[in-house]
């Protein structure tokens, strides 16, 4: 069976016929391209597959297609500047050397990102929780956590922690 | 792909109650952190699923006239965890909502897919247990209000009949006004795990005395518990290390806990007694008493 969706891709837009079946991730890997989304554990716990719906990061491997109508998404191939510039968020983490393998990276990246775009202030804890839903298994998530500070500055908050 | 041979998408409650009725076999999904999981490992088979994703009337979260909050089935665990009336009135439900999965997964997982799972973990039930929570069911011919604690009847077993659509968790300020509670979750990571053992107390004191003590558990049990007899040990009590010592003996009474391969029986039992206290002892100094040392 299948559904007819209207969404857009980093800015572009599509108007396709999607399985009821697929997933998101499966639509933007295998149908449309943007490998950068990872399949890592297929059932949300990895985060991996993370993407920006609406500026909201979620697990697109859980995610069905069809859900995507009317949505804008961002993966991390509309993260960079179109002449290929880093985005400020991606020079922090080459900065900090907090990618390795990179599988995890275009999630992190992108939760990060949305972080950066929300306004708010966060305290280094928020940020910890903020990116609780990424599993790296090479960085030990120091240089992770720093990079993301580093993109945030200006953004954290040195109050009493408090949730 | 996803076992899925049919797809339904409802824009209103009655549209919703409508194709269930005229289709039983259809499985409603909200977040699908639950359905597509177990669609993935094969524990459901050809889904026809029918979604509440774009009912926006189930999605809200709000303070009715007279005091009861009302949540939309829909809510997701994001949106309760940042909700100004439930932090502020209820903690010990925001606190549960931000302890379960991580932010993607609160993003999309909903509070009334939570409840409906019927798990025994479910990080909200412990707390919706303490709070008395009240359900609203819907089908085709109407509505009836279930309080939570009937409606979790088994591991994975909820007493939602054919038809019937959860639209709204309610708490009546009865239930939560002039109470100060705790959550605790005990698990093996803060983030991304699932409870070994879920604690959320509430207490309202009289004077020196324990006015009203509420003691819910997840994973002490098949479902979701209250540890009625050491609340009703507590009612009266005067507020001192030796009654919550006594309160936390008897908490382990009401449980069941059982060994999995997360922990064994005799650890959870441990886990009761203990962070049952610990939980009382922060709720006694919120609901206004001093300190226990």
């Amino acid at each position: 069976m299948f559904k007819k969706i209207a969404f857009s891709v980093n800015g572009k837009a599509f108007n396709c016929e999607v399985d009821i079946r697929e997933s998101l991730l499966e639509l933007l890997r295998n149908r449309l391209g943007y490998t950068g989304a990872k399949k890592g554990c297929g059932v949300g716990e990895c985060g991996a597959c993370s993407v920006l719906i609406d500026g909201v990061p979620f697990d697109s491997c859980i995610y069905l297609a069809v859900w995507a109508d009317g949505k804008q998404i961002t993966t991390i191939e509309g993260v960079a500047a179109k002449n290929g510039e880093l985005s400020e968020v991606q020079k922090a983490f080459v900065a900090e050397g907090a990618v390795q393998c990179g599988f995890c990276t275009p999630g992190l990246v992108l939760t990060t990102k949305a972080m950066v775009e929300s306004g708010q202030e966060y305290t280094r804890d928020q940020i910890k929780r903020e990116l609780s839903g990424h599993l790296c298994r090479c960085t030990g998530y120091q240089s992770i956590l720093k990079a993301a500070e580093k993109s945030l500055e200006g953004h954290m908050c040195t109050c009493i922690e408090e949730r | 792909m996803y076992n899925i041979i049919g797809y339904f998408e409802a824009e209103t409650v009655a549209n919703a109650a409508a194709l269930l009725a005229e289709n039983p076999n259809l499985r409603l999904i909200a977040g699908g952190t639950d359905v597509l999981i177990k669609m993935h490992g094969g524990q459901i088979d050809n889904a026809e699923l029918l979604s509440l994703r774009k009912i926006k009337s189930l999605a809200g979260i709000r303070k009715a006239e007279d005091g009861t909050i009302v949540i939309g089935s829909m809510a997701t665990f994001t949106q309760v965890f940042q909700d100004p009336i439930l932090r502020e009135m209820i903690p010990i439900l925001t606190e549960a909502a931000i302890s379960m999965g991580g932010p993607q997964i609160r993003n999309i997982a909903t509070i009334g897919g939570n409840v409906c799972n019927g798990a025994t973990s479910a990080d909200s039930a412990a707390s919706l247990f303490a709070l008395n929570a009240q359900l609203k069911l819907e089908d085709q011919q109407g509505e009836r209000i279930v309080a939570i604690r009937e409606f979790y009847l088994g591991p994975g077993k909820v007493a939602l009949k054919p038809g019937e659509i959860l639209t709204e968790i309610r708490i009546t300020p009865e239930n939560y006004l002039g109470f100060g509670g705790q959550y605790i979750k005990f698990a093996m990571r803060k983030a991304m795990d699932i409870a070994t053992l879920a604690v959320s107390v509430l207490c309202k004191l009289h004077g020196q005395m324990f006015d009203e003590v509420r003691i819910g558990l997840g994973v002490a049990g098949p479902t979701p518990l209250r540890c009625l007899e050491a609340e009703a040990y507590a009612k009266g009590k005067e507020v001192s290390a030796a009654t919550v010592a006594e309160i936390g003996k008897l908490a382990v009474k009401s449980s069941q806990a059982r060994t999995s391969w997360r922990a064994s029986k005799d650890y959870r039992e441990h886990l009761v007694e203990e962070l049952v206290q610990r939980a009382l002892k922060t709720a006694i100094v919120k609901a206004g008493g001093e300190e226990l040392v």
